[in-house]
């Protein structure tokens, strides 16, 4: 296993290895959801919080159950599982006790299922050769920095509606533009840390 | 059963362009972004797509009837992933260097969304043999899109194609389009091409 420490591998999973800006995954509903500012405020917090609690379990059943019994190849159906009942669970815990939180992530949840953010930690972890802390940090780490880049491209869209951008450039084009753009600047930070 | 009726041939071709699954939803452009920069390894991950698009449309298509409405979601995320894990499993047999270039992008097959796409709305419709054309259409103009962005990143990023140099010898590789900002210009700029076509990109607000 990697001997990298835990708070490195955190930071580089905000920064340097951002899970959208460098690995390109959660496009779908980053496009989709930047459109309003508070919704992806909502969208980004759903995924701190569910990747903060599936990528630990996914370690767990994968180096504790399917290694053992040498059913590696079963990973992605178990993951993909995983995740979708992870989901629902928190879904129905929250709903239980704490409505007002049920409220805003609510509807935002069962979006999360198909969001390959949350899939791709999970399959990160296992071709990086993550130990179990390395991998909280990671899964940690890459909700933030998952909810940071569509925040921070919801307030750009947001400035964007007053701009003159060419028509066949509107909506989509300009964005994935203004993505290209926000990828530069964070590989600025490339040099302060580095995995893989 | 005609091989190709003109019902079917209609599904497939309408995929490829006028439907295209890119173009038309701004659909699974994860993997599509992610695997560019080497035209090869392009074509690898196509053909994974593809053969994992077909076999999920057959498999939902052929169990529609016993899928329940309310868990329908679930149950055609496992089949697509039995449909990936075939993929890598094949991938891993035969190709493997490739197979660990791509890494864990093989497996985010799973969660792109126009495989799940097709499956809910022509797989769960329509009888499996619709189905299979459908499913190929919709992967070979996913494809199609692809390598028209993986072909200038490779040229302008390494001077190659498919790793034969075809720059003249002094030419410098521009880096930014081997790292992820040139994949993000590269659909930006596209995207704009085709608009102007006046062809409409997504289902925007405006």
């Amino acid at each position: 296993m990697s001997e990298i420490h835990p708070l490195i591998i955190f930071i580089a999973a905000i920064f340097t290895n951002n899970i959208l800006l460098a690995n390109f995954l959660g496009m779908c509903s980053f496009i989709a959801i930047s459109k309003t500012l508070k919704a992806s405020v909502g969208l980004g917090t759903a995924v701190v919080f569910v990747m903060a609690i599936t990528t630990p379990v996914s370690w767990i059943i994968y180096y504790e159950l399917l290694v053992p019994l040498e059913l590696e190849y079963l990973y992605f159906l178990i993951a993909i599982m995983v995740i979708a009942g992870i989901v629902q669970l928190v879904e129905i815990i929250l709903e239980r006790y704490s409505p007002a939180l049920y409220y805003t992530l609510g509807i935002f949840l069962p979006l999360i299922t198909v969001n390959c953010a949350i899939l791709g930690a999970c399959l990160f972890f296992v071709v990086r050769n993550y130990n179990f802390m390395q991998t909280v940090a990671y899964g940690i780490g890459s909700g933030i920095g998952w909810a940071i880049a569509i925040i921070g491209m919801a307030a750009i869209r947001r400035r964007l509606r007053f701009a003159h951008v060419p028509p066949a450039l509107e909506g989509i084009g300009i964005t994935m533009i203004i993505t290209g753009i926000m990828a530069l600047a964070f590989s600025g930070f490339a040099g302060v840390v580095s995995i893989q | 059963m005609q091989i190709l009726s003109a019902e079917n041939a209609k599904v497939f071709s309408e995929n490829i362009w006028k439907e295209n699954p890119i173009f038309r939803q701004i659909l699974g452009i994860c993997s599509c972004l992610a695997v560019t920069n080497l035209v090869f390894n392009t074509m690898i991950m196509c053909a994974g797509l593809i053969f994992a698009t077909v076999m999920s449309n057959l498999l939902v298509s052929a169990l529609r009837n016993y899928i329940a409405g309310r868990i329908r979601m679930i149950a055609q995320v496992v089949l697509i992933a039995v449909s990936v894990t075939v993929v890598d499993l094949l991938l891993k047999a035969f190709l493997y260097d490739v197979s660990k270039q791509l890494g864990a992008y093989v497996g985010l097959i799973i969660t792109n969304c126009i495989v799940m796409g097709r499956a809910e709305v022509f797989a769960m419709k329509n009888s499996p043999w619709p189905s299979f054309w459908d499913g190929l259409g919709a992967g070979i103009g996913y494809s199609i899109v692809l390598l028209i962005i993986a072909i200038p990143r490779e040229i302008l990023g390494f001077g190659t194609l498919m790793g034969y140099p075809i720059m003249s010898q002094d030419w410098i590789s521009w880096n930014i389009m081997i790292m992820p900002p040139g994949a993000f210009f590269m659909l930006g700029i596209l995207i704009w091409i085709v608009n102007s076509t006046g062809k409409k990109v997504g289902h925007d607000e405006k």
